[in-house]
């Protein structure tokens, strides 16, 4: 009597309801919802790979300033200072920055009196750390050049950067939770769905429970559905999904802009937005098994 | 397991009522016996398909005992009951055939419910439909049925698991005569050769004339009468068997 094989068993229960085919919303629906998370997903890991990218350029170097009127002193107390930090262990490379460099670097601003002796320039020392620093080995970097040469100030990139990592996460945060809703109004939607499939078949349910038709079998057969519905809905999801991504891609490889250059999605990231449409498809299939079994268990 | 023979169904006062409405049903105690015959008379109104509904499972009491297969019913769990219900084989008086699937895949949903291999469900589903004369339909919808050819269809699916209790609520009101009592031949064979104790509901006295040894329940009012001591353990009476006349031995040997 049980010699039918579970993938046999699985096409007649099919065939207890008629099969609505690709007509009904949910197809569409999570189409949509995919869409939304895919480009929320890429949107929060390229913010990710951005933030990733400016810490690891920036937090690992700090810039020395020593403020001095007199050059020969500021020289003098600038090559001191150089000789202090590089005694120190987290301490991999220092650069005093040559003064027509700076002279370069100011003249846009100040044009030809940058050269000019009037116009004091402070003293910069390249620092670079053999790692990314915590606030506290910058203080104690601080105290140790504060000993050798009094009146420096050290500049760390990664503190002045605060805000911009503090506001990239926030759109990170913003992503996930973007996602989480949209997460959410797939499974609402599918609730929705199934509820309505399963009160338009309640009379056929009815008899297959009379016929000895257990629960298990009669929620596979809505589970099948919503599975097959789902995952063409996610596959045209992704597809598009991606191809927006790509397209928002181009335009910021346009700019050009460094910054904007660590944005890209890595390997990783790309199978992150290729898992997005199975776990839309498994959500979609839990919330129709849950939604069916509450149901059932309304009825005797 | 059936823990007494008697057990088959044991209603033990049983009262049933919708909603608030008064009972519809009140104080039912009787017993059906293993491989008896039961014809289910009363007026209309008198409860005869809310018994049924009982009988088969679609109902709890709202007060009383139900033993079935030697069970409490009334405290058995949701999930066990598909195991109760195959044993049963329904007839509804409104046939609840599955619109969307055809004569055919009505007739195998018990079978195919319970497992049973595909080409076992084939060769028994055929057979079915050749006794009831509903070969050639074998691939028509239930729309494209007429009456007669749904309640046809609707008593090969109640038989065609071979049940331990067939239940059936004017199984031949859209019949004629002749396949009346063609069908009644099968419940009496189903009866005589499997043991399946059978309760027919009917207000057709040429019917219950056709089978004179059967036992008769009547209902009124709610309440059961025992016109032939059929509710008394042992019977008031046991019927002879009519193996001459067994349609499913016939259809074993073609």
């Amino acid at each position: 009597m049980t010699g039918l094989t579970s993938s046999a068993r699985f096409k007649q229960s099919g065939r207890l309801f008629p099969q609505p085919g690709m007509g009904g919303p949910i197809p569409w629906v999570i189409a949509i919802l995919i869409t939304l998370v895919v480009i929320a997903a890429a949107g929060g890991l390229a913010l990710k790979n951005l933030a990733n990218s400016a810490r690891s350029a920036l937090s690992a170097s700090v810039t020395v300033q020593i403020i001095e009127a007199d050059p020969s002193a500021r020289a003098e107390r600038a090559q001191a200072a150089a000789a202090a930090l590089t005694s120190q262990p987290l301490v991999t490379s220092v650069r005093v920055v040559p003064e027509s460099e700076l002279v370069a670097l100011l003249e846009p601003w100040l044009g030809a009196s940058a050269a000019s002796e009037d116009v004091p320039i402070p003293a910069l020392i390249d620092v670079e750390l053999n790692a990314a620093a915590s606030p506290e080995e910058i203080a104690n970097l601080q105290a140790a050049l504060d000993r050798a040469v009094p009146d420096t100030k050290i500049d760390a990139q990664s503190s002045w950067l605060g805000p911009v990592y503090r506001a990239i996460e926030a759109l990170q945060w913003l992503a996930m939770a973007l996602i989480a809703l949209v997460a959410f109004a797939t499974a609402g939607a599918v609730w929705l769905a199934a509820r309505s499939a399963f009160a338009n078949h309640r009379e056929t349910v009815e008899i297959i429970h009379l016929l000895g038709g257990t629960d298990d079998q009669i929620t596979r057969v809505f589970q099948r559905t919503v599975a097959v519905e789902a995952s063409f809905g996610a596959l045209l999801g992704v597809i598009l999904g991606v191809i927006i991504v790509w397209l928002l891609g181009q335009r910021f490889a346009a700019l050009d802009s460094g910054m904007i250059g660590g944005a890209g999605l890595g390997w990783g990231d790309w199978m992150v937005i290729a898992a997005i449409p199975l776990i839309g498809v498994v959500v979609a299939i839990l919330t129709a098994r849950v939604t069916i079994s509450l149901a059932l268990r309304a009825m005797l | 397991m059936t823990d007494r023979a008697s057990d088959i169904v044991k209603f033990d006062n049983v009262g049933l009522r919708y909603g608030t409405e008064q009972e519809v049903l009140s104080d039912l105690s009787f017993t059906l016996f293993p491989g008896s015959f039961y014809f289910l008379t009363g007026a209309s109104g008198a409860g005869k398909t809310s018994l049924l509904k009982l009988l088969y499972l679609a109902q709890r009491p709202s007060r009383g005992g139900i033993r079935m297969f030697g069970r409490d019913m009334i405290t058995l769990p949701r999930s066990d009951l598909p195991d109760f219900r195959r044993r049963l084989g329904v007839v509804f008086q409104d046939f609840r055939l599955v619109d969307h699937l055809s004569a055919f895949d009505n007739v195998a949903l018990p079978l195919r419910l319970a497992g049973t291999e595909e080409a076992r469900v084939a060769k028994s589903v055929n057979d079915m439909l050749n006794w009831v004369d509903l070969s050639h339909r074998a691939d028509a919808k239930p729309a494209t049925l007429s009456g007669g050819e749904q309640q046809r269809v609707a008593i090969a699916r109640a038989v065609i698991a071979r049940p331990q209790l067939l239940i059936a609520d004017e199984p031949t009101g859209n019949v004629d005569p002749d396949m009346a009592l063609k069908l009644l031949r099968l419940f009496e064979a189903l009866n005589a050769r499997v043991g399946t104790t059978v309760v027919v509901a009917t207000h057709d006295v040429n019917l219950i004339q056709k089978l004179p040894e059967s036992l008769i329940m009547r209902l009124n009012k709610g309440r059961l009468s025992d016109p032939t001591g059929a509710l008394r353990y042992p019977p008031a009476r046991s019927r002879a068997t009519a193996r001459s006349r067994d349609p499913l031995a016939s259809e074993r040997r073609s």
